[in-house]
């Protein structure tokens, strides 16, 4: 079985973000990236379906230089080979989706993982943009996965609880945290990982159909007032909440 | 611009959602301010009081029924939004930022071939042309976006809109029986925490972290949530411990939350978490390092023991 998974390189959820001075993008001064979070989930994912189903598992990225470090953290967990689709512009979701739709077409994979959600500019909907493009199935924000035969089944979140979905392959799953523990590189995977050549390509894009206008911080938030520091402060917190803020 | 807007209201068990009715109310908005027409649309079987949504200015419904739709299916539902947008010509297309909304409307935006700007938590009319304000990086940035799009898809965040008052008004429903429903995506069974809240849809959240030292103690937080109708929440510390299920971290990779009352217990305040949860309207901190970073967002705080400080507020609570 082929498998795709998409990799992301995004700001450690750690980082401090600051406005670029064009402010309209980040300022990547100081900035570390990392693989992106659910990015890790769909990997362990694509590389235990592997270890059960056979098959080879196709690391896939769009962006700079800089993705090559989490392509190679994808490689040294396992995957078995790598294509960066290269571009240093800024691309909207539906671009970015159309370049990595077009790269899976060439692949022809049964299955394709990535994380539901990448941590930048936080959609969430890459996943079903690439399932409509290619006109694969599609579960996205998923908890479990499993496959038999052809069929699918699998959980997804939504508000309260889950909805376990039937459907077939070929489909596109996004990774939810909860899916699976991702393993961590081995040191013989990140030797062999070091072998392994990433295929790079330049690609053609269209016009973005959204554009930034502004990126901005939001209004920060000012300490209020510490009541006291101890349970004695409890009923003048209580009526503040009553009172002042009328939220209870 | 607009000449006209479709709104898609959720059901769930054949309930209306709340997100949806404040979607409804921005697109009535947004459709007065443009002077356009707006309709809705909701797909399901049997769906309660649905001329009720006239009351949030929008008085037309169109109900795609057949008892296969009952429950959300991504391919069947796709379908039939696509051939109703078609029909009607519309150009702004309105979703809550639900797990369903966030799941059909990049569907319908490749099906239509029109632009997308998902979970906007500001969208105004500027120069006759739709602005949206949404976060990026959980709330650490915000960006201002146009669609360069004839048409756009925009989903709104839930629990940000506000519905404010509501009129009298009853809609006109419009029932269309569906011959054939495309069930190549199909959900088999619905599992839901009886009466849990989610912490995207409640109006106040208690969240406990890793002060509160074990999973067990989070009893005490429970109970402060259902005093107050509340949702429970986490932080990601509580999370990974396994102290707490992944659905109620809030935070960078949990959920982005904006609650009228947000109450932090035994939470530092990690840079991460505080992307999550910082825009409620009121936050309250409860922690015993009054250096702790959630004291710098805290609109109240009380920087003490919670072993001690929570019970006292349950007491508190229990009193009226």
């Amino acid at each position: 079985m082929k498998i795709v998974v998409c990799v992301n390189h995004v700001p450690d959820t750690a980082t401090k973000i600051n406005i670029a001075s064009d402010k309209k993008s980040i300022d990547n001064t100081g900035v570390t990236f990392v693989i992106n979070p659910y990015d890790e989930f769909a990997i362990e994912e694509a590389l235990k379906t592997k270890e059960i189903f056979g098959g080879e598992v196709v690391a896939l990225s769009l962006g700079t230089e800089a993705n090559k470090e989490t392509i190679k953290k994808t490689l040294a967990m396992g995957a078995d080979s790598a294509v960066l689709l290269r571009t240093d512009l800024e691309l909207d979701s539906l671009v970015v989706a159309r370049a990595l739709a077009n790269e899976i077409k060439n692949i022809e994979p049964e299955l394709v993982f990535m994380g539901k959600q990448s941590v930048d500019y936080d959609s969430s909907i890459m996943g079903q943009l690439v399932a409509n493009i290619l006109d694969y199935n599609i579960v996205s924000t998923a908890t479990s996965f499993n496959l038999d035969g052809n069929k699918i089944i699998a959980e997804r979140e939504i508000e309260g609880g889950k909805e376990t979905i039937e459907t077939s392959l070929p489909a596109v799953i996004t990774a939810q945290k909860g899916l699976n523990e991702p393993r961590y590189a081995s040191l013989k995977g990140i030797m062999v990982a070091k072998r392994k050549v990433i295929e790079e390509k330049e690609i053609k894009v269209a016009e973005n159909t959204v554009t930034i206008v502004e990126m901005k911080k939001p209004i920060a938030k000012e300490a209020g007032k510490i009541i006291g520091d101890d349970a004695s402060a409890v009923p003048e917190l209580v009526r503040l909440l009553k009172e002042e803020a009328k939220v209870i | 611009m607009a000449n006209k807007i479709i709104a898609f209201v959720e059901q769930r068990d054949g309930e209306i959602k709340k997100s949806s009715l404040e979607v409804l109310k921005q697109g009535a908005v947004i459709a007065t301010d443009t002077n356009t027409s707006i309709e809705a649309v909701i797909i399901g079987n049997e769906i309660n009081n649905l001329d009720d949504i006239g009351k949030y200015g929008v008085s037309k419904i169109t109900h795609l029924k057949n008892s296969e739709l009952a429950n959300y299916s991504v391919s069947a539902y796709t379908a039939l939004l696509l051939s109703f947008a078609e029909e009607s010509e519309a150009n702004i297309f309105l979703f809550a930022n639900t797990a369903m909304g966030n799941d059909l409307a990049p569907a319908l935006a490749i099906k239509l071939n029109c632009g997308i700007v998902v979970d906007c938590i500001e969208l105004e009319v500027e120069d006759n042309q739709l602005v949206a304000t949404r976060p990026v990086y959980a709330g650490k940035a915000l960006t201002v976006v146009k669609s360069n799009s004839e048409k756009t898809i925009f989903t709104l965040r839930p629990n940000v809109f506000t519905i404010g008052n509501i009129s009298d008004e009853r809609a006109e429903v419009i029932v269309k029986d569906i011959a054939e429903v495309n069930l190549t995506n199909k959900v088999i069974s619905v599992a839901k925490v009886e009466g849990k809240l989610d912490v995207t849809e409640a109006d106040i959240i208690v969240s406990g972290g890793r002060g509160l030292k074990a999973p067990e103690n989070f009893g005490m937080i429970e109970e402060v949530a259902s005093l107050l109708g509340a949702a429970t929440g986490a932080s990601r510390a509580a999370v990974d411990a396994g102290w707490r299920p992944h659905s109620e971290q809030v935070g960078q990779t949990g959920k982005t939350v904006s609650p009228n009352l947000y109450i932090a217990v035994g939470i530092s305040g990690a840079i991460q978490h505080l992307a999550g949860m910082q825009s409620s309207k009121y936050i309250v901190a409860i922690n015993k390092d009054k250096d702790a970073p959630i004291f710098g967002v805290a609109d109240y705080g009380i920087a003490g023991d919670a072993f001690e400080i929570v019970p006292a507020l349950i007491e508190e609570l229990k009193k009226k």
